[in-house]
């Protein structure tokens, strides 16, 4: 049982690391199908938590959810087993074929390889987007999924400021605020904490 | 010392960059080039070209082959272990915190009100994903690459591995041309 769990482990984060192309945040549709998908070890809630948070705190990506997750799952030696299975390959790779593969760096089929995959991750960050958002409608409702998303954009993408910000703040007014009120309340309170910011 | 070096060099990007992997390795650059030199920029510049088209975390990868160069395996080991466990314990502790509250409303309004900005998060990373490939590939096929990909992913269930392959395969006869 433990072992076989453990085989899962590495099964999942060797695969979502093999297959993530474009660094570590390629693989976070990869592993949530994995994670939630496949071998159902945390649902969309936990794992929406597991990518705020992670994005909240600084290093790569990957490796910070493969390791809470395998720890969640495996205890330390899933921890060390999915951290393992999502770097050492391709670190081996690199390693024992930098020769090799400097001199088919420029290759055409190489580049091409590489320029085909960039949409299909386009793709399943875009369907992994959506999910969260019809998931956050029915928890939300429309009107405040659109406001946090709104917001979200401005802050993000027209006054770079940096969604781990974005993610504290939410985080911080969650918890310093009652714990009874209107909805109302909080789309108002929302606005006002983070439009100034 | 060596091994120290390579401990804080690696430390520091992987404290500092937010934004993941991809994010850091300017830091990376920082320390491994201008300050300890133990890689030129043009070096640096091939290594992350031939890092980036394997796949998995680039900034484990230029860790683990970096650490390598410089201390052997166990360099290599120091520069991931400083890459990966900090943020990684962070992580875990603030993790342990929310899942011994998970029942609690506070955690679940949390766990609803992050959802849109994750979304977002996504959504601009799929855009500049799409846009790369607008830029290097041109529209139309970045248009079929994304079409095809989407169907088979939603609505054929095909597994993403199977599509992935299928992409290398489409981008080395079609694109390598």
């Amino acid at each position: 049982m433990v072992w076989k769990t453990q085989r899962n482990i590495f099964i999942a984060f060797f695969r979502s690391g093999i297959l993530g192309f474009g660094g570590g945040p390629s693989t976070i549709p990869l592993v949530h199908k994995e994670v939630v998908q496949q071998f159902k070890w945390m649902n969309d809630e936990e794992f929406a938590d597991v990518l705020a948070l992670g994005n909240t705190l600084p290093g790569p990506i990957a490796t910070k959810m493969a390791g809470y997750i395998g720890y969640r799952v495996g205890g330390w030696l899933g921890l060390v087993n999915a951290i393992l299975a999502t770097i050492l390959p391709t670190v081996f790779f690199l390693i024992g074929l930098i020769g090799i593969l400097s001199t088919y760096r420029d290759s055409r089929i190489v580049i091409g390889m590489t320029q085909a995959i960039t949409p299909v991750v386009g793709i399943m960050m875009i369907v992994l987007c959506y999910q969260f958002l019809k998931q956050s409608k029915k928890g939300l409702g429309s009107i405040q999924t659109i406001l946090l998303t709104v917001i979200s954009i401005i802050a993000y993408s027209l006054l770079n400021i940096h969604p781990a910000i974005v993610i504290g703040i939410l985080i911080i007014y969650d918890l310093t605020k009652g714990e009874a009120k209107k909805k109302d309340s909080i789309k108002s309170e929302e606005k006002k904490q983070k439009v100034p910011s | 010392m060596l091994y120290i070096e390579i401990f804080i060099a690696f430390f520091i990007p992987g404290i500092v960059g937010y934004g993941g992997g991809p994010a850091s390795i300017p830091l990376i650059q920082a320390e491994v080039v201008d300050r300890y030199e133990w890689v030129t920029v043009e070096e640096f510049g091939e290594l992350l070209a031939i890092a980036n088209a394997l796949p998995g975390p680039i900034a484990t990868k230029m860790a683990g082959y970096i650490g390598y160069e410089v201390g052997g395996a166990f360099g290599s080991f120091v520069a991931l272990f400083a890459t990966v466990a900090p943020s990684l314990i962070a992580m875990l502790f603030l993790l342990g915190l929310l899942y011994k509250f998970k029942d609690s409303p506070r955690v679940k309004r949390m766990t609803a009100l992050i959802k849109p900005t994750i979304a977002v998060l996504l959504g601009v990373l799929a855009f500049q994903f799409f846009s790369t490939s607008w830029y290097t590939t041109g529209l139309i096929q970045t248009i079929i690459i994304a079409i095809v990909s989407l169907m088979l992913l939603e609505k054929m269930n095909v597994h993403p591995s199977i599509v992935i392959v299928g992409a290398l395969l489409y981008g080395a006869i079609f694109l390598g041309a």
